[in-house]
């Protein structure tokens, strides 16, 4: 009967056995501290009993294949078997979240290609289940210390820019296809001379025929020490070194460094290997790396199946990226409050506690890893400066790529307005304004000394993007009256 | 030319009472309180001259002012900026910057171009005022 371990001769009889009686369902198991630790929300087809979907989620992600083997004894395979140890029912739902533990055994030090080929190797296409996803993960401190991490993180970025107290201000460089290398150095100049910190290359922005990639990185490099010289601070332009091979990446990446840039960047879909060599090569130049968390939608944003983005916030913190793209909740990519929150204090925080609320399932200790600066991109403008602040926090880069380009007084103007924006309500907030309530007043106020930022108001300030979200946490926190 | 290091440089030059209320901020987030100044704008000018020791434990704003205001005595035409430190564990930086004086007159910056090799550009960026020597560059202070 599954759910019960069978006894010696039965267990190892050949042919198909439940995966619960194999062992790989154990509720009496009590996780070891240098356990990795997995949740996943299980929808089993019909008919299955979900202790043995959860059983079988743990076998297939770690030892077992779908017969006995008897070769199974000639290891000490109890320490090797993924166990699941706790199944809750998602009320509500047919949705189960199973708690499942692997012995640090399993995985290779500092490898997040080793680890994925196993959570998320085999197991997402199991028959028995109808869908699967990969909630969280709590990193035991054993395997953590096995990654470098950002190569810099937060602290050091900003001692590295020597920008503080604010969130930092970007913007995407638009039309992101089509522009000629000295026309798009013209939008960098523009941008970083009103007033951003950074601009950045789209993502999908590699090399093709209208701009190859070496004449991109020398226009945008004049753009950048132009706008440095105007403004006494220091700039930069996420140079994108995505390219077909590790070769290509690495050979972008020296060009970039010998012009001086203070950043450099890379997409999602180059793969894991290919961010932990970057990664490597980011810190031992010194030089910033950004991550576009491209392609990402595909696998995060269906609450059913797949994989969290709170998961890959904990693989690119592991990996080691300086920046990610992580939501603005208020523009125009998908966004939940409480689940963005979870992804924000997952990649700042070196402490973050279960907190069901966030859809953060496990205590999470991070033991001074350092943090990834997040990144708000996609549909958001200076109107709204007081939402982000209050959403998002001072350490984030906030990026108004429309938002900046598109102001109809120009781009340096658009730079011009997200930077006075941001610098009002930052001053509010510390004197002690309830900045959120506040927020269109203080931004007024801000505008009437500044041209530019009236003009974005006047533009965008009453434009949202108000749908509902896919991917939000099952606990919602009931309301406590004051 | 107007420098936009710091947290506010693209805010209205901040009046006294302005100043106090970013300090008591910081003060009451336990932040240590610096003043400081320089003739040199270099945006990788980081240490600037330090205008006496952190106050680690200044609780009013007004004491964190004197120093202010000494400073910008001392040195009328320099930069003087007050910086927070957060020494909590796992952060250890600046936690605010802003400029409360500037220079009357800011040249600004010339940018060098050394040309190399294949286009490749060297870029230098060199304060006009950093022609005249250290002390003599703004005025008299």
């Amino acid at each position: 009967m599954s759910g019960d371990k069978a006894k010696s001769d039965e267990r190892w009889a050949a042919g198909v056995q439940p995966y619960a009686s194999m062992g790989y369902w154990n509720e009496d198991y009590d996780p070891k501290d240098t356990d990795i630790l997995a949740a996943f929300r299980i929808t089993p087809q019909e008919g299955v009993d979900p202790k043995e979907a959860a059983a079988a989620v743990a076998g297939e992600s770690s030892t077992a294949t779908w017969t006995v083997v008897w070769t199974d004894r000639l290891t000490a395979h109890e320490q090797y078997m993924a166990k699941a140890y706790q199944l809750d029912k998602v009320p509500g739902t047919d949705q189960y979240i199973a708690r499942i533990a692997y012995d640090i055994d399993l995985f290779e030090e500092g490898s997040i290609a080793n680890l994925t080929s196993s959570i998320i190797g085999n197991v997402f296409g199991f028959k028995p289940l109808k869908a699967l996803r990969l909630e969280d993960m709590r990193i035991p401190t054993h395997y953590v210390k096995t990654f470098p991490g950002p190569p810099h993180g937060i602290v050091v970025e900003r001692e590295y820019l020597n920008k503080y107290g604010r969130p930092l201000l970007g913007a995407t460089v638009k039309p992101k296809l089509g522009l000629s290398a000295r026309m798009y150095g013209r939008v960098v100049y523009e941008a970083l001379k009103g007033g951003l910190d950074f601009t950045k290359d789209d993502e999908n922005i590699n090399s093709q025929p209208f701009m190859r990639w070496r004449d991109r990185f020398l226009f945008s490099m004049e753009g950048v020490n132009k706008a440095q010289a105007a403004t006494g601070e220091i700039k930069g332009h996420y140079l994108n070194v995505t390219a077909a091979s590790m070769e290509q990446m690495y050979e972008r990446a020296e060009f970039a460094k010998e012009l001086g840039s203070v950043v450099i960047m890379q997409d999602l879909t180059v793969g894991y290997t290919a961010m932990q060599s970057m990664s490597h090569w980011a810190r031992a130049n010194g030089v910033l790396l950004h991550l576009h968390r491209a392609g990402h939608g595909t696998y995060t944003r269906q609450k059913t199946h797949g994989v969290s983005f709170r998961v890959i916030s904990k693989w690119c913190r592991l990996i080691g990226v300086d920046h990610i793209h992580a939501g603005t909740v208020v523009g125009k990519l998908e966004g939940d409050p409480a689940t963005t929150a979870g992804f924000y204090d997952t990649l700042r925080l070196n402490h973050i506690p279960e907190n069901p609320a966030n859809g953060i399932f496990f205590d999470q200790y991070w033991a001074s890893l350092a943090g990834v600066m997040p990144v708000a991109s996609g549909g958001i403008h200076a109107g709204q400066m007081h939402q982000l602040l209050h959403y998002l926090g001072e350490d984030v880069v906030l990026q108004f790529g429309g938002g900046t380009i598109g102001h109809p007084m120009g781009i340096a103007a658009g730079a011009t307005a997200n930077r006075v924006a941001t610098e009002a309500m930052i001053k509010a907030r510390n004197e002690g304004r309830d900045f959120l309530k506040e927020g269109d007043e203080i931004l007024r106020k801000a505008a009437k000394k500044c041209k530019p930022l009236e003009v974005a108001i006047d533009t965008w300030g009453d434009i949202t993007f108000d749908y509902a979200s896919t991917d939000a946490p099952d606990v919602t926190p009931t309301p406590t009256s004051a | 030319m107007h420098i936009t290091q710091g947290t506010f440089s693209y805010l209205p030059e901040f009046t006294d009472d302005e100043i106090r209320a970013q300090v008591q901020y910081a003060i009451d987030n336990d932040w240590a309180i610096a003043v400081e100044f320089t003739d040199d704008p270099h945006p990788r000018n980081i240490y600037w001259e330090m205008w006496a020791l952190p106050m680690f434990d200044v609780s009013d704003a007004a004491g964190a002012m004197l120093e202010v205001d000494a400073c910008r005595e001392a040195y009328p035409d320099h930069y003087v900026r007050v910086t927070a430190y957060d020494p909590r564990y796992h952060r250890q930086t600046t936690a605010l910057s802003f400029i409360v004086q500037r220079p009357k007159e800011e040249p600004g910056f010339h940018l060098e171009r050394q040309e190399v090799h294949d286009r490749v550009v060297r870029y230098t960026l060199r304060s006009y005022a950093a022609n005249d020597p250290e002390g003599q560059r703004y005025g008299r202070g």
